[in-house]
């Protein structure tokens, strides 16, 4: 059976503005796989976002939605879920927005390991500002401010998570679209900051300044690249560059922030 | 069993062409802008075009 995702969409919102074969539409299906899956409550799910082409996104799902200050998503969502610790909040962002401009409020989430599900949308480029290189451009790619190529080594997000203290860390590709939806299921499942890298295609400033010829060759790139997390792990480094692994990268076990600051405020108050 | 029923929102199709390609029966082609059922016998429901479809413009109904 076809799945139902108008009960999750905004009325007469569609169609969407990105463009043609933009994988943010892939990524939106998966999340929206994902929350049913979860079954999550409408009125007690928040979904944040900065600003970007998959900042875009909560404007069309008919949840409590916010669309903040550009890269500062995490910072918004911190308020939501500790103001409303019963919500379950989920953000969404693109590259430039959750590591490069939002990079600050993004490694402070994850050290916090507060609740959250954060679903980075990495097109490899600032989309919608017209195609200037972002921190997870691939070093010699070209974008319109790197003509040349871009001089600078790339951010891997999946290491600066775990770097940075969250405790649940994945990635996929828009091609492996069923690997989404799970992977976002399992990060809205644990309890705590959870990071889910979805690498994606951006055709019209990524894709055509890189030799791609359409998107499909772009999706194809992406199912060649990627190696499972448990073959990875038999692979030397060499073999592994330029390759990207996928699946559950890391996950653990810490203290949640909500519950931590709860207690103090319980500790405080018995003085 | 019976043939699925291909549904394409012409209104939502960008025809990126996504959809025919990764069709492992080639059910789908492209008329111009916008995809088109030219085989709905061939179709053996595995759900590719509408898993993948980011625009949220065709659906496959099993009934």
């Amino acid at each position: 059976m076809a799945f139902d995702y108008d009960k999750y969409l905004r009325p007469g919102k569609l169609p969407h503005i990105w463009c043609p074969g933009c994988g943010h539409g892939i990524v939106l299906k998966g999340l929206l796989r994902a929350i049913d899956a979860c079954q999550l409550e409408k009125n007690r799910t928040a979904i944040v976002s900065g600003i970007g082409c998959a900042s875009r996104l909560p404007g069309y799902v008919d949840f409590n939605t916010l669309h903040t200050a550009h890269g500062r998503a995490a910072a918004f969502a911190t308020g939501i879920k500790m103001a409303q610790p019963h919500m379950n909040v989920l953000v969404v962002g693109g590259d430039g927005d959750g590591v490069a401009i939002g990079g600050n409020h993004f490694i402070h989430a994850c050290r916090r390991n507060i609740d959250m599900t954060y679903v980075i949308c990495n097109n490899f480029i600032y989309g919608m500002t017209g195609g200037q290189f972002s921190p997870c451009t691939p070093t010699g790619d070209k974008a319109s401010t790197t003509p040349y190529g871009n001089p600078d080594p790339t951010f891997d997000i999946g290491k600066l998570a775990i770097g940075a203290g969250a405790t649940f860390v994945a990635r996929t590709t828009a091609f492996h679209a069923t690997q989404i939806d799970k992977l976002i299921a399992e990060g809205i499942r644990h309890k705590g900051m959870a990071v889910i890298e979805v690498l994606d295609d951006c055709p019209t400033t990524y894709g055509r300044r890189n030799k791609f010829r359409s998107v499909v060759d772009m999706m194809k790139r992406f199912k060649e690249l990627a190696v499972p997390v448990a073959k990875a792990a038999t692979m030397s480094k060499e073999e592994l560059d330029g390759k990207f692994v996928t699946g559950i990268l890391h996950r653990e076990e810490r203290p949640e922030y909500c519950e931590q600051y709860a207690q103090l405020v319980k500790r405080a108050q018995n003085l | 069993m019976s043939t699925p029923r291909i549904e394409v929102i012409e209104q939502y199709c960008k025809g990126c062409s996504i959809c025919v390609e990764f069709c492992p029966t080639n059910v789908l082609e492209m008329d111009g802008f916008l995809v088109k059922v030219v085989r709905p016998e061939a179709c053996i429901s595995c759900m590719q075009c509408e898993l993948r479809c980011p625009d949220f413009a065709i659906k496959v109904h099993k009934d």
